[in-house]
């Protein structure tokens, strides 16, 4: 179990080695950028969809030249890869645009790639679940698809879509099965490894990522459930995989229940049905996906999403939430105070740790999370 | 248009023209019908500033503008206060100043003047009104203090924060008449709670949260129109078949909500109306391409009001086509708004700083810089005709094309209206526009040669606004154009 869980901590803390292995070994990657982006097309294309995501190892240099300061960081900091040369072994790059950073974002990566690499614009439906909706999202995602053929030279099958969508779904449950198995044996999956093992998916090809992450997840089963004495919460937010943030939470006894994170769960919550035509279950994929800060709530009145995160708490039997907020991101900000409503009603403790990529002192999340742990 | 107007502008009378009247009056009607309505027990809707408004004039339902509202807001110095008071909801502060004032009013805050409970008076601050002046003119000086003495006659109270609903739970009796009479009555502070929101996105993502906060807050229905945004100059017919379909289901709540059924005929009136507002207010900003212009550009910063508030309405396109005829006679006459002769001439790019406008023009004043070009003079003139075409018009927000629709737009007004330089707002509560700006600002030096120059600041929130740097940009503007000016009268 040590050797696959090092594997996949290798990958995730090297992407770069592993995008200069894809191309090694012939193969073409196309970078995703948060949130969305149909990857099953990329995969089906024959290419290997690369996340990014941003990095926690590098500081805004050149992308000021594009960017005020108040911008989310796993934005600026992924144009910082593109412009320093970083993720220069991509052959594409999908720009999605349902934030409002991500809007002018998605003009700024097409002027700086300008002839280095296709920049890959989707927008989605927010109204997404109606007919116009899907046919909308549908005509978008072919837009994608016809972008990708442009780049290996080849036409992608509907064949090819069903086999990877059939692909992401394995892959989509294997991780959901580990995000359960993590819990129920945090005394082996603390914090930092649980990040490394979700993380690693990002730049893996999916049937290969699925194939490690089930044999990780037999061996889990096989382990005789502990006696963890660890203190169970949910973490919420875009991403938190600092592994330098995590640790202080693993020197707390602090173990990760469930989570509400843009990079881990709301990433593979819903599959894409595999009876009906396949660029059809991507849009229905998207569109059956809610409770997300990022996407339209149909019935806006209620507390829907807020709601199903405190479910999620009290369902994966944590004590309580950590909502690692990333600065500068408008829809998690938004939808905090209705958040906190839905958590204060179920009785559940909170606390709000911000966060960006740059951060290197951890000095005051680290006495609010100590205190936080000994509160519940 | 022609350059037919070669000597400075001489400074027009200050009293409100027949035509700025009219636009004032139209805003004013809007809000007052809207409190009537609430009064009556009619729905009132909140809405986007750039949702079609001709649907829900084709119900005859009453519609109020949280952007106009907020930028009242901030302008009346109150956007600080609610900004707080959103922030003490749970709302951060890096989020737009115009949701926050927004949503801290929806959640039942309110400016007040503050009272001194043991005696019901409001306590005056000290630091405002105006010097006390004897017959001659002259300042009056206290004898005690032997500071100029203020005109007790414009001194107001302090402004604090207070909570419709705690008001609303009071016992009926002195204090909660005193506590009622002491919010503060202007228009943007009276606005009716809604009954219905009208959400589109066009402009940003943040609107959509935003609404849907405002929607849970009251219990009431959002219609969304989802305009997504676009990467190329050209709106595609997917789109366009998207966001018809949205208008379909957006007339079938409307139905739900006014208790009426879509009157085609009303409809069509109302985009007649808007399309002669968009034509109107075009005509309105295309006097700025005079040399000198026979207005000051800052004039359509508030004018913009009625092309928000009241679009769809005859009375809107009255007024601006009104207001044309005064432009021009300005024109003939050689007079203008601008209170100081022109010398330079820039566009202002971005939403002005609201709380800040008195120290936005000051160093223009003292430089001679009009602002001769501002991009929501294409942005508001949706002309259109027929329902495709008016799809394709509100796909065409600033925030929601391409760059390169972006920057013709600019560069289009720019020349067409010979600016000297562009001085750019960046605007902390709002991304989606400052987010291309940086890129902009290289092309217009590029492809017109001008210099550029940017702030810092923020469109409600002044604490985001820094006077000595604004200033120092300003002055660096200056000197640059002043440098590309002798340049090229050497050249010539």
């Amino acid at each position: 179990m040590e050797t696959i869980i090092n594997e996949f901590r290798e990958i995730a803390a090297n992407p770069k080695k592993q995008l200069a292995m894809y191309k090694a070994l012939g193969k073409k990657a196309i970078g995703v950028l948060p949130y969305y982006a149909p990857e099953e097309l990329v995969y089906a294309a024959g290419m290997v969809p690369f996340g990014v995501w941003g990095t926690n190892n590098k500081n805004i240099s050149r992308a000021k030249e594009y960017c005020a300061s108040f911008y989310c960081t796993i934005a600026q900091l992924a144009l910082e890869m593109l412009l320093d040369g970083t993720l220069d072994g991509l052959s594409g790059i999908i720009t999605p645009t349902i934030c409002d950073t991500l809007r002018p974002m998605s003009q700024n990566i097409r002027v700086a790639m300008g002839d280095k690499m296709p920049v890959i614009f989707l927008a989605h439906p927010q109204n997404r679940g109606t007919s116009y909706g899907l046919k909308f999202c549908v005509d978008q995602y072919n837009n994608v698809r016809k972008e990708l053929e442009k780049i290996t030279g080849k036409a992608i099958t509907d064949d090819d879509i069903v086999k990877s969508i059939r692909v992401y779904n394995a892959s989509r449950k294997a991780r959901r099965e580990f995000v359960k198995l993590a819990s129920e044996h945090c005394d082996v999956i603390k914090p930092t490894v649980r990040s490394a093992v979700l993380k690693a998916a990002f730049f893996m090809l999916k049937d290969e990522y699925t194939a490690k992450l089930e044999e990780l997840n037999k061996k889990l089963v096989a382990l005789p459930i502990g006696k963890c004495q660890c203190k169970k919460i949910v973490t919420s937010g875009i991403i938190c995989d600092n592994p330098t943030l995590l640790a202080v939470l693993e020197e707390n006894n602090i173990a990760i229940a469930a989570d509400d994170v843009a990079y881990e769960s709301r990433a593979f919550r819903i599959d894409a049905p595999e009876d009906i035509a396949p660029m059809m279950a991507l849009a229905k994929q998207f569109a059956n996906t809610d409770c997300d800060i990022l996407l339209y709530d149909q019935e806006a009145a209620k507390n829907n999403r807020g709601e199903f995160v405190a479910k999620l708490v009290k369902d994966s039997g944590a004590k309580g939430l950590i909502l690692f907020m990333q600065q500068f991101c408008d829809p998690e900000e938004m939808e905090y105070p209705y958040l906190k409503k839905a958590l204060d009603a179920a009785k559940i403790p909170h606390i709000k740790i911000g966060i960006d990529q740059q951060m290197r002192d951890f000095g005051q999340a680290k006495t609010a999370i100590q205190a936080f742990a000994e509160s519940i | 248009m022609s350059e037919e107007v070669k000597a400075p502008g001489k400074p027009v009378n200050k009293k409100a023209s027949p035509g700025v009247q009219a636009l004032r009056d139209v805003v004013e009607d809007v809000y007052a019908k809207a409190r009537e309505a609430k009064k009556r027990g009619e729905p009132v809707g909140w809405s986007s500033s750039k949702f079609p408004c001709e649907l829900a004039e084709a119900f005859g339902l009453h519609v109020v503008y949280p952007e106009n509202q907020a930028a009242g807001v901030a302008a009346n110095r109150d956007g600080e206060l609610l900004c707080q008071a959103a922030e003490d909801l749970g709302y951060d502060t890096d989020i737009c100043g115009y949701a926050r004032i927004s949503l801290a009013y929806a959640a039942g805050k309110r400016a007040a003047k503050k009272l001194d409970a043991a005696t019901g008076e409001y306590v005056i601050d000290p630091n405002s009104g105006k010097l006390l002046k004897d017959e001659n003119g002259k300042v009056v000086i206290d004898p005690v203090t032997g500071k100029p003495k203020k005109d007790p006659k414009t001194m107001k109270p302090f402004t604090v924060l207070d909570d419709l609903n705690e008001i609303e739970k009071l016992p009926e009796g002195e204090e909660k008449e005193r506590r009622i009479f002491a919010l503060k009555n202007y228009r943007q502070m009276i606005m009716p709670q809604p009954d219905f929101v009208l959400c589109c996105n066009n402009i940003c993502n943040c609107m959509t949260k935003w609404y849907e906060n405002v929607a849970r807050m009251h219990n009431i229905p959002l219609i969304m129109i989802d305009v997504p945004y676009n990467n190329t100059v050209e709106v595609e017919s997917a789109n366009v078949e998207y966001i018809r379909g949205q208008f379909e289901d957006a007339i079938k709540q409307l139905e739900k909500i006014s208790g009426r059924k879509f009157d085609e005929e009303k409809f069509e009136k109302a985009c007649a109306n808007a399309n002669r507002t968009a034509k109107a207010w075009l005509k309105v900003c295309d006097f700025l391409q005079y040399k000198p212009a026979p207005m000051s550009g800052f004039d359509l910063f508030n004018h913009m009001a009625d092309v928000v508030t009241a679009r769809g309405k005859v009375q809107t396109a009255e007024a601006f086509e009104l207001l044309a005829t005064e432009l021009e006679e300005n024109v003939r006459t050689g007079h203008s708004t601008l209170p100081f002769p022109e010398k330079y001439r820039i566009m202002f790019e971005g939403i002005p700083c609201w709380p800040k406008l008195p120290a936005l023009f000051k160093p223009l004043k003292e430089n001679g810089v009009n602002v001769t070009a501002v991009v929501y003079a294409p942005a508001f003139g949706f002309v259109y005709n027929g329902l495709d075409e008016m799809v394709r018009a509100y796909c065409k927000a600033p925030n929601s094309v391409c760059i390169e629709q972006g920057v013709d737009w600019r560069e289009g007004i720019c020349r067409d209206n010979k600016v000297d330089g562009v001085l750019v707002h960046y605007n902390r509560s709002c991304k989606p526009w400052s987010g291309y700006m940086a890129e902009m600002q290289r092309r217009f030096t590029k492809d017109l040669g001008v210099p550029c120059a940017g702030f810092d600041g923020d469109q409600a929130d002044p604490r985001n606004f820094n006077a000595a740097q604004y200033e120092t940009r300003v002055q660096g503007l200056v000197e640059a154009m002043e440098a590309n000016k002798k340049a090229k009268e050497g050249d010539n």
